[in-house]
Formats: structure tokens, C-alpha cells, sequence
């Protein structure tokens, strides 16, 4: 019972002053061991999937590797801590792990409740429905009596709550603590509905027996700001991962990219690039980190649209476009502050 | 009589040289230390949740939970408070161990008896399900359990029904609902009646027989009363209950009351696996009996059947509630596992409930707390079975 022990560890470890997770920096304990240890899911794909070899990939583990990039200068020194959702808050809390990126939904309750903070929205999601295609519904207004799968302790059960309530529809929830047993439940028809953020639907319908056979419903009943999560009261890691977001979104806006970044460095004459990369200004000093910190980031996984791109763009078989995940001066809200 | 009469009293000895003293006194340091260690222990967990900036304290069971449960024995809703969810798992987990508690011993001891059955056949059969079963990992049997489950059975569209009112699928078992009417207490009153009546007579017929020897059809009488009364009390009224009887909706059985089939899978699961240790240990009991007793009894005349029953069973008793009430207790907690298949009992809505409200350490207090009085109560319960079952020696 890991969820269990976990819990046990968050105890313990609060039980012992002095040892408590927040007092200790995690910057220097992270450069002290030489690699960063990020809590990811259990296998979504596009967001954080393992394969045979247990090579991780996906837009929240690129989102580690860019941290990592940043502070070691290499994005290969990360380890990752598969999590289900309902262990994942006491994972980052009891200190097992330094960052939680992970599908996690940004609310208020968890922002100020649990001791933790989010950096950042490193992808602008939403929760839909998907059916099969046989029960011929074309829209989530018409489900009224439906059995519902959902993953429990996430956004998603309390919205599906919500939605059905608001709208005055019976539903029946079945909840499973992993993603895998929701899916594999929906598809052997247990459910009608499997519901989850819509990029996630889109990921898991490529786990079905037969993925042209369900259909993802068109309406979006919430927002879904999926980011890095910290713990809160430790600032100068807060502030690494913040601003190494912000570092891939400038490097985006800026036309940096992996393949060009060294080149940049050396040749750009813009000078919003220049500091970007640590040629001009201490801004890496700052943050506690070489100054060349975002040219690592950019070097290890590209900037954001590229991280994007490779993972569930339209080229992947996600095929997700970019909409309001865009830079804000794409039409979207992507929007980073300067680095000056 | 004298006390300071010399060489004879005890020598006197300093206060705290008294090894009465000593004893005491060392225990009374050892708890407070204990309890001193305890209180430390809850001081700074809390002043380090409150320097982590994480929340804590049970003021989060009033909260409104915003989630749904699947299964659920008293009225909840997702307006509900976090308390009434963890309510709801508490009572079914009650249900799953009783109903698992229930059926595992009847399947443990017929299996177990089967075991030591001269049949070649039954033997081998009881001896391959224990071995069976007991050695594949309950969680691995759930998992077998629900895929079993949801693999056979249809569609609610089209699912099997008995008459149109009993209706199975991979959604569960659907049944018509009771809405009772005017009066409709009386049955239950008419129940309670029934079973007090059953105890009366169950008495005097035991009293008879050792007075007279004459055996009264006990069994049969008691269930003619459950049923008779009951159901005279129910057409006396004019039927005062209702039936809500479920029927075809868009996706599933609108109406009646359903039973899940995470609920199914749990129950044969706890029910099956534990009864394979039952087995055991059932016939550990017999065999623990001294073979003369049974020769004993066939030598009185007694038949096979009723040797077992009257004679060896009842010593066997003794052997066997110790080790049984261990079995109940492993299979209360082991119900935990439900977690896997999603039915929404202690530890699962309990979860839920942590995940959601991020009330870790409490929610563990609140498990913790729940197990250790089922397990107590159940204790409880098994050891004044086994002080009625003793030997009573005359």
C-alpha cells in the first residue's frame, strides 16, 4: 500500500522538527545530489508515458528535463516517480519528490491548502466525455442516467458532480484510484462514459480495443490549467521552475529552438534573446543557477512549442492543435513576463 | 495478633526499597513517559503541518465532499459533507465483512468437513479448492472476480431479467424497490414477534426433550413463523408496500434498487479466499477430537450425520472459534483491497476524501481508528462465543 506508506512518511517526517520538508532548500539539496527527482503519472500518453526500457516521454517530463537542463546544464539528470493521483500531493509534500508534474489541475484549494504552490500552466486543458459511438449520443446533454468512469481524487470527479447536478441529470459513478483500471473498466462496458481532462481522453482512447468505436463528446465543462507544483515557502525553487517556464515560452516567442540555440548565443545581436541566453545580465546568477541556465533548458528539450509539437501536436497520434495553448501573440494565452 | 512482635513480621525496609512500591511506581513512570512521548509526537506534527502551511484539523468533515459514490447504504449526495462520505464507507465495509463473515464460514466448514469425507472424490475436490485458493493472492482473485463479473453478464440494453422484475447485468443486480405505505411498520413489528417467538420455542423444545426425550421439528416450525407471520401481518393490512420495479432507461435499469458489481466481486472474493483457511481450520478442530469420542457415539447408536453434529463438532468447537476469530478479523481488513475495483468502501472513500481535502494525516487517524474497533468489537464478539462454547465441566 504505497498510497499508505506515503501518508505514513508525510507523518513521520512532519512529525520530526527540524527534518520538516519546507525548512530544507530544495535548489541546494537538489544540486547536493545531482539529480531531480520528478513525480509524474502512471502512463498518459503525450504527458508522461514510459516505454519497454523505461524511457519517459511526454510534455510534463520534457517540463522536468528543462528544470534539470537549467540547473545541471544536462536534461537527462532527472528520475521519475510514477504516481497515481490520489498519492501524488503527499508525494511532493513528505518530500519524495523535488517537483510534481503531472496532469495536475491548478485550483484554489490546492493552491492554499495544501502546503504547496503551482508554478506555472504548462497546458490549458478542459474535461470532456467520451462514448462509445454504438449509443449513437452526440452530446454530453444527453446522458442523463449514464454509468460514468472516473479516476478518484481529481478535478475530474468533482466536476462531473457538478455538471450533472447543474444540468438536473442522474448519473452513477464508478471511481478507480489508476488510469489504467478506468479504462480498462470502460472498455469492458462496465461504464458508458469515460471521462477525464480532453487531452487525456484523446490519449487514453489510443488504449482501447478499438479507438474508432468511441467518439469524444464536443462540449468542455471546466478549465483544466495543468502545471508544476511545488512546495510552498521554498522560493528559490519556486523560482526555478517558474521562470524556466517562462524561459521556454520567451525562447518560443523569441524563434529560439534546440538546433539554433548555441548559434544564438554566439551570434544573436537581439538583446532580448541576449539575456534570455545569458550573455547579457546576471539573470542566471539571480536564480541561483549559471547564467547560461535557459540556453541548457532550451538545449535539453527545445522550447515550448517544440516540446509541444513533439508530444501531442498534430503530428503525434494525439493530433492536438495548439488553440489556446498558442503564444498570446498567436491567439492563445501562453504569455511569459520578460527576462529583465 | 501482634504485628511488632520481632523475628517473625517482615523486616522493615526503606519506602522505596518496597518492591510493591517499586512496581508500581515503575509503571506509573513508564506510562507517563509513554504518554508524554504520544503527546510530543501530536505537538509537533501539528506545529509542522502549520509551518508547511498544510491544513489541518477535522473541521473538513463538515465540508461539502462535491463527489459521488457508487455505492452508498444511506442517503448521500455529492451536497453531502466529507463526514457522511466516510460514513458510507465505514458502513460498507460493515456490510461486505458480515456478508463475507456469513458465507465464508458456511462454505469453510462444509468444505472442511468435505476434506475429511471417506469419498475419494469429495475429499480431493475440498482439498483442491483449499489449496487453490488460499495460495493465489486475494488481490489477483478480486481482479479474476470482477473481470469474471463484467465479462459474462450482458448489457444493461440487454440485460437477463426474471419476470421483468429481477434484473441482471454487467451493471449489477436490479431489484424492485419497497416504497412502503400506511401500516407498514406492523411487518416489521410482526418480524421482531416472529423471532422472539422462534427463541421461546426453541427453548421448551430443548426442555422437553430433556425431560421427556421426545424431539420437536423445531427448524421447520421457526421458519413457518419467520415467514407466516410476517406475511398474515402484510394481507391483514391490505398490502401496504408498493413496488417500484425497474425498467429500460436510455443507458441503464431506471428506478429499483441495484446491487454493483464491484460490491459481487468483493463479496466472492473475501468469501471464497477466506473460506479455504476456514477449511483448514475447521479440520484441524475435528481432527483435534479423540477418535473414541466418535466410536463412542456410533457405538450409542448414533448415525455418521448426527455424531458429527452433536458430538464431534461441538468439542471441535473449542479448537476451532480461537484461530476463526483471527479469520474474521483478516477478512474485514483484507476487504481494504476494494480499493482496486473501485468499490467505494472505508479505505476508498476515504481516500477520496484525503485526496480531495488533502486531510492526510487525519484521514489515517480516522482508518486507523475505524479497523481497530471493528477488530475490537469483533474480538469481543468471538471471545464470548468461545467462553458460551467452552467445556462446560459438571
Amino acid at each position: 500500500m504505497k498510497r499508505t506508506l506515503l501518508s505514513l512518511a508525510l507523518g513521520t517526517a512532519v512529525s520530526l522538527a527540524g527534518i520538516s520538508a519546507a525548512s530544507a532548500g530544495t535548489l541546494d539539496d537538489v544540486k547536493a545530489k545531482g539529480f531531480i527527482q520528478c513525480g509524474v503519472s502512471q502512463g498518459l500518453i503525450g504527458f508522461s508515458n514510459p516505454d519497454d526500457k523505461n524511457n519517459w516521454t511526454g510534455l510534463d517530463v520534457d517540463f522536468c528535463r528543462a528544470v534539470a537542463g537549467a540547473v545541471f546544464g544536462d536534461g537527462q539528470k532527472v528520475k521519475f516517480t510514477p504516481l497515481s493521483a490520489k498519492e501524488r500531493f503527499t508525494a511532493l509534500q513528505s518530500g519524495e519528490v523535488d517537483i510534481l508534474s503531472r496532469n495536475t489541475t491548478w485550483t484554489m484549494g490546492r493552491d492554499t491548502s495544501l502546503g504547496l504552490v503551482f508554478a506555472g500552466v504548462t497546458y490549458y486543458d478542459g474535461q470532456g466525455f467520451m462514448v462509445k459511438k454504438s449509443l449513437g449520443v452526440d452530446s454530453s446533454l444527453k446522458l442523463d442516467g449514464a454509468s460514468v468512469c472516473t479516476q478518484t481524487g481529481t478535478t475530474t470527479e468533482l466536476n462531473l458532480a457538478d455538471y450533472f447536478r447543474a444540468n438536473n441529470m442522474k448519473y452513477e459513478v464508478v471511481a478507480f484510484e489508476k488510469a489504467d483500471e478506468v479504462i480498462a473498466a470502460y472498455d469492458s462496458g462496465r461504464c458508458d462514459v469515460f471521462t477525464t481532462d480532453q487531452s487525456g481522453l484523446y490519449a487514453e482512447r489510443l488504449k482501447l480495443k478499438n479507438p474508432d468505436e468511441n467518439v469524444v463528446l464536443p462540449e468542455i465543462i471546466s478549465k483544466e490549467p495543468l502545471g508544476p507544483v511545488v512546495r510552498q515557502g521554498d522560493d528559490a525553487w519556486f523560482n526555478v521552475v517558474k521562470w524556466t517556464y517562462f524561459a521556454l515560452l520567451n525562447a518560443e516567442e523569441a524563434g529560439v529552438t534546440a538546433a539554433n540555440a548555441g548559434d544564438m548565443m554566439a551570434n544573436s545581436t537581439d538583446p532580448g534573446v541576449r539575456r534570455l541566453l545569458g550573455v547579457e545580465g546576471d539573470f542566471g546568477k539571480a536564480i541561483g543557477l549559471e547564467n547560461s541556465w535557459a540556453a541548457n533548458a532550451i538545449k535539453a528539450v527545445g522550447n515550448y512549442g517544440e516540446m509541444f509539437d513533439r508530444n501531442v501536436g498534430p503530428e503525434t497520434n494525439l493530433k492536438i492543435g495548439r488553440g489556446v495553448n498558442a503564444l498570446w501573440n498567436k491567439g492563445g494565452i501562453q504569455y511569459a513576463p520578460p527576462v529583465r | 495478633m501482634s504485628v511488632t512482635t520481632g523475628v517473625d513480621g517482615p523486616p522493615k525496609v526503606a519506602f522505596f526499597n518496597d518492591p510493591k512500591v517499586r512496581a508500581i511506581g515503575i509503571q506509573a513512570i513508564l506510562i507517563a513517559v509513554l504518554l508524554f512521548f504520544g503527546w510530543q509526537i501530536i505537538q509537533n506534527t501539528l506545529a509542522n503541518l502549520e509551518k508547511a502551511n498544510i491544513a489541518s484539523g477535522w473541521g473538513f468533515l463538515d465540508t461539502a465532499a462535491g463527489f459521488d459514490l457508487s455505492f452508498t447504504l444511506i442517503p448521500y449526495s455529492e451536497s453531502s459533507t466529507y463526514g457522511r462520505a466516510i460514513t458510507v464507507g465505514i458502513l460498507n465495509t460493515i456490510l461486505v465483512a458480515f456478508c463475507g463473515i456469513i458465507t465464508a464460514t458456511i462454505i469453510g466448514f462444509l468444505v472442511g468437513v468435505m476434506r475429511l469425507s471417506k469419498n475419494w472424490l469429495v475429499s480431493k475436490v475440498a482439498e483442491i479448492y483449499i489449496e487453490v485458493m488460499r495460495n493465489v493472492p486475494l488481490l489477483i482473485q478480486m481482479f479474476i472476480w470482477y473481470k469474471v463479473v463484467l465479462a459474462a453478464l450482458p448489457s444493461p440494453r440487454s440485460a437477463w431479467s426474471i419476470a421483468d422484475t429481477i434484473f441482471l447485468s454487467n451493471r449489477g443486480i436490479t431489484i424492485p424497490k419497497f416504497i412502503w405505505g400506511d401500516g407498514a411498520w406492523m411487518i416489521a413489528v410482526a418480524v421482531i414477534a416472529a423471532i422472539i417467538g422462534i427463541v421461546i420455542l426453541s427453548k421448551w423444545a430443548h426442555k422437553r426433550q430433556e425431560a421427556t426425550g421426545e424431539q420437536f421439528p423445531v427448524f421447520l416450525t421457526s421458519l413457518g413463523i419467520l415467514i407466516g407471520l410476517p406475511l398474515l401481518t402484510y394481507l391483514a393490512l391490505g398490502s401496504p408496500v408498493e413496488f417500484e420495479f425497474p425498467e429500460q432507461g436510455n443507458f441503464n435499469l431506471r428506478g429499483g434498487v441495484g446491487l454493483v458489481p464491484e460490491f459481487a466481486a468483493l463479496y466472492f472474493a473475501l468469501s471464497i479466499y477466506t473460506a479455504a483457511f476456514i477449511a483448514e481450520i475447521v479440520r484441524s478442530g475435528i481432527l483435534a477430537v479423540n477418535k473414541g469420542q466418535t466410536e463412542a457415539s456410533y457405538a450409542l447408536g448414533l448415525r455418521p450425520g448426527p455424531a458429527l453434529r452433536l458430538v464431534v463438532i461441538p468439542q471441535a468447537m473449542r479448537v476451532i472459534i480461537p484461530p476463526l476469530a483471527s479469520q474474521y478479523l483478516n477478512l474485514t481488513k483484507n476487504s481494504s483491497l476494494a480499493v482496486a475495483i473501485g468499490f467505494p468502501e472505508l479505505v476508498a472513500a476515504g481516500g477520496t476524501v484525503m485526496n480531495q481535502s488533502g486531510q492526510a494525516v487525519e484521514i489515517i487517524a480516522i482508518w486507523m481508528a475505524v479497523y481497530l474497533t471493528i477488530s475490537l468489537l469483533t474480538s469481543a464478539f468471538m471471545n464470548w462465543f468461545n467462553n458460551r462454547m467452552k467445556l462446560v465441566e459438571r
